[in-house]
């Protein structure tokens, strides 16, 4: 479809695009595409002993095609992780962005006293490091230390919504920070407008800051998701202490297990790819369904 | 133009002195390897991934002795993350030249020939070493691949004082353990005799082969495993009952929870190994001089036995350029008089060579009210059975948490779990291609 008058432009540019491109595509290919591609080479490949599997040589690498992968698919384990992810992956995002726009809105209401400091409150659990976080919660949890009782925070019952508290705990902070900044940048004359329409802060805050808000909102889920998919911190940290988390908690956590418990780094690779496919699709699918609505495309 | 001259004039004169500067360092060493001629230009330089306390104040006399072998300790944090980080770096080929290696780590080290043969190199030192040490180390074949460190025989801790308090004996058989569990519990239900750990594999491995458990073993060319043999099935059904019963907890050792428990006086016993005393002293100060040691209590009175829960040994990794001196290191830190010295008092390290046992005298500290302890504990010790592992222990033991993790929340059938273990051992060896026996 390009005209002939942009086909020639860049006919005369000769090697400049391409000069221009090499040191991205250099760290591309170094950072990203190796990687990856060594990840599918080392999913295609299995360890094969023979007799005892002691001494030298009896362990060789063979391939395996794509034997590893139907293993990753077909064990139960994986998508009972992928279904415990997802019941707190939606506890999450639901928890989490609906306080982060709630406050967000509260703050930038027009009298909200002490605004700097709740602000800096709210957003300051995110400073902490997540290991850090899980064992503070932690030592909360543990029925015999815990300062709220002995309530059993960690059974088989509770602990994904003790797990989900720890990381809407310290992501709403980073949320509310972004729908706010967002808030802040829209023009006071729209309020205005709207009061003068006779608007409570309350419709305001509903029919005018929210509509705004979309493109922000769905910026801040499709990190929510992907980060939630990737969940790995909060069980491997709270682990040690409970017996309600099994090492295939979370697919990550297996792909964990598999690499440096059990030592099968090629099945590991394999269900990262899977991971990483199925995180795509999440993602990607999210986007491309509230396309329309958040950047007016078609 | 002139400024330009001046300047280069400048760069030379400091260059040639800095050059001969350096060449003034460098020139004596050099010229003192090259008159030994064959020998390689300076001493030899060794790594060793350790976690036993102090050992670089140990490695500091080794230095100071031989100026021809300097080796250098990196810290490690123990356990299974240090063993994968082994062999992760075996397996990109930057592996130490030595490495602290757990008993039940060594098969799956030799299985990624990951640790070399020492068998030339240790001749002399076997005869320091009980036979089943040994075997740990030989994995029932012809090889050597590691020199022992310390050994972990296992008996049973006990609140000296709660026990009177509550007025129940030390347990003589696992029966009358069970009988004052209830006792215990009955008294004061915030009160437990014990608690069954499903994040301690190893724990559980050692109260099996006191019952007579074995659960690898090599017929001809081929693995038996029997994770779901009859010792262990007993073993595991024995603490099920007790769990679903609500008379034993389910807590898991090393938690911030057990350590309160063992600082309230909450839990009376602790079946654990002769390393003991280090843990309870820092994580349960409270009861200092309250502990006392037995041994662990029999499946029937007639019986006299043990098993091993940790303990490890030093290899040399297969990659390692310099593995004659290493070996040389390895059996020197394990077998020399000085080095079993500083092993215990400076690394708290409980010696598997029968040299370094005999000195142990003085109690440790915490059981300054048992004068006798190091006695008692080399008559438990004796009576530890022995023990083959296999080449995916870490298979066995991740399935082991994974499974009791679940039937100890769930207080169900901890047979049921034994035979999860079984399963997927057997399941990890059949894809991996080991031959197994029937």
């Amino acid at each position: 479809m390009r005209s002939p008058k942009t086909g020639a432009r860049a006919g005369r540019a000769g090697a400049a695009p391409y000069l221009f491109l090499a040191p991205a595509m250099a760290l591309f290919t170094l950072f990203m595409a190796l990687p990856i591609g060594y990840t599918i080479y080392l999913s295609l490949r299995r360890t094969k002993v023979s007799g005892l599997g002691l001494g030298k040589g009896a362990r060789t690498e063979v391939f395996a095609g794509l034997a590893n992968y139907a293993a990753a698919v077909g064990d139960g384990e994986l998508w009972a992780g992928w279904l415990r992810v997802l019941g707190y992956g939606a506890l999450v995002l639901a928890l989490m962005l609906g306080l982060a726009l709630v406050f967000a809105l509260m703050l930038d209401a027009a009298h909200v006293r002490l605004a700097r400091l709740t602000r800096i409150s709210i957003f300051l659990p995110y400073a902490v490091p997540g290991v850090a976080a899980t064992l503070m919660w932690g030592f909360l949890y543990l029925p015999s230390l815990s300062p709220f009782g002995e309530h059993p925070f960690l059974s088989a019952d509770l602990v994904t919504f003790s797990m989900a508290n720890v990381a809407v705990w310290g992501g709403t902070g980073f949320n509310m920070l972004v729908l706010y900044t967002n808030l802040r940048a829209v023009p006071r004359e729209y309020y205005e407008a709207a009061r003068i329409d006779g608007a409570s802060e309350l419709g305001i805050a509903l029919r005018v800051k929210i509509p705004i808000l979309v493109p922000s909102i769905i910026l801040t889920t499709v990190f929510s998701v992907i980060a939630t998919v990737q969940v790995f911190t909060e069980p491997t940290t709270l682990r040690p202490l409970t017996n309600t988390i099994s090492s295939t908690w979370s697919p990550l956590m297996k792909v964990y297990r598999d690499a440096f418990v059990t030592g099968d780094l090629y099945s590991a690779a394999a269900t990262s790819m899977v991971i990483a496919g199925i995180s795509l699709v999440l993602s990607f699918g999210f986007l491309r369904i509230v396309k329309n609505r958040a950047f007016g495309e078609g | 133009m002139r400024v330009n001259r001046l300047a280069v004039a400048a760069v030379a004169i400091l260059t040639t002195a800095l050059s001969a500067a350096c060449s003034g360092g460098t020139e004596e060493p050099s010229s003192e390897a090259a008159s030994q001629s064959a020998a390689p230009a300076g001493p030899v330089k060794l790594t060793y991934w350790t976690w036993v306390p102090n050992m670089d104040k140990i490695v500091t006399v080794w230095n100071q002795a031989h100026p021809d072998i300097q080796v250098t300790v990196s810290k490690q944090a123990g356990g299974d993350d240090a063993a994968a980080k082994f062999l992760t770096a075996a397996k990109a080929g930057n592996p130490p030249d030595l490495v602290q290696a757990e008993y039940q780590m060594l098969p799956s080290f030799v299985a990624a020939d990951a640790v070399a043969d020492l068998k030339a190199e240790t001749a002399q030192a076997k005869a320091e070493f009980g036979e089943g040490i040994w075997g740990l180390v030989t994995l029932g074949t012809d090889a050597v691949y590691a020199v022992p460190q310390d050994s972990g025989p296992m008996m049973l801790y006990y609140r000296k004082d709660l026990f009177e308090k509550y007025g129940i004996e030390v347990p003589k058989t696992w029966d009358e353990y069970a009988e004052a569990a209830r006792a215990v519990h009955k008294k004061d239900p915030k009160v437990f005799l014990g608690t069954f750990s499903s994040k301690d594999p190893g724990w559980f491995a050692g109260l099996s082969q006191q019952a007579g458990a074995q659960w690898w073993s090599i017929s001809g060319d081929a693995w038996k495993v029997a994770v779901n043999d009859e010792a262990t099935t007993k073993v595991a059904s024995y603490w099920g009952g007790l769990v679903k019963e609500g008379v034993i907890d389910g807590m898991p050792y090393f938690t911030p929870e057990w350590n309160k428990a063992l600082n309230d006086g909450k839990l009376l016993t602790w079946p654990s190994a002769v390393w003991g005393p280090g843990v309870l002293s820092s994580n349960a100060p409270k009861a200092k001089g309250k502990w006392a040691i037995a041994p662990l209590p029999q499946w029937s009175a007639s019986d006299n036995y043990s098993g091993f829960w940790g303990g490890s040994s030093t290899a040399v990794a297969a990659k390692s350029p310099n593995k004659a001196a290493a070996a040389q290191f390895a059996t020197w830190l394990n077998t020399d008089p000085q080095a079993l010295d500083l092993l215990i008092k400076e690394g708290a390290v409980y010696p598997a060579s029968a040299k370094g046992a005999a000195l142990m005298t003085e109690a440790p500290d915490f059981f300054s009210n048992q004068p006798d302890f190091w006695q008692q504990a080399a008559a438990i010790g004796a009576t530890a059975r022995g023990f083959t592992f296999g080449p995916n222990v870490n298979v066995t033991y991740n399935a082991y948490r994974d499974a009791f993790d679940k039937a100890v929340a769930a207080k169900s059938d901890f047979a049921a779990a034994v035979a999860a273990m079984q399963d997927t051992t057997v399941a990890d060896m059949q894809k991996s291609g080991f031959s197994l026996a029937q």
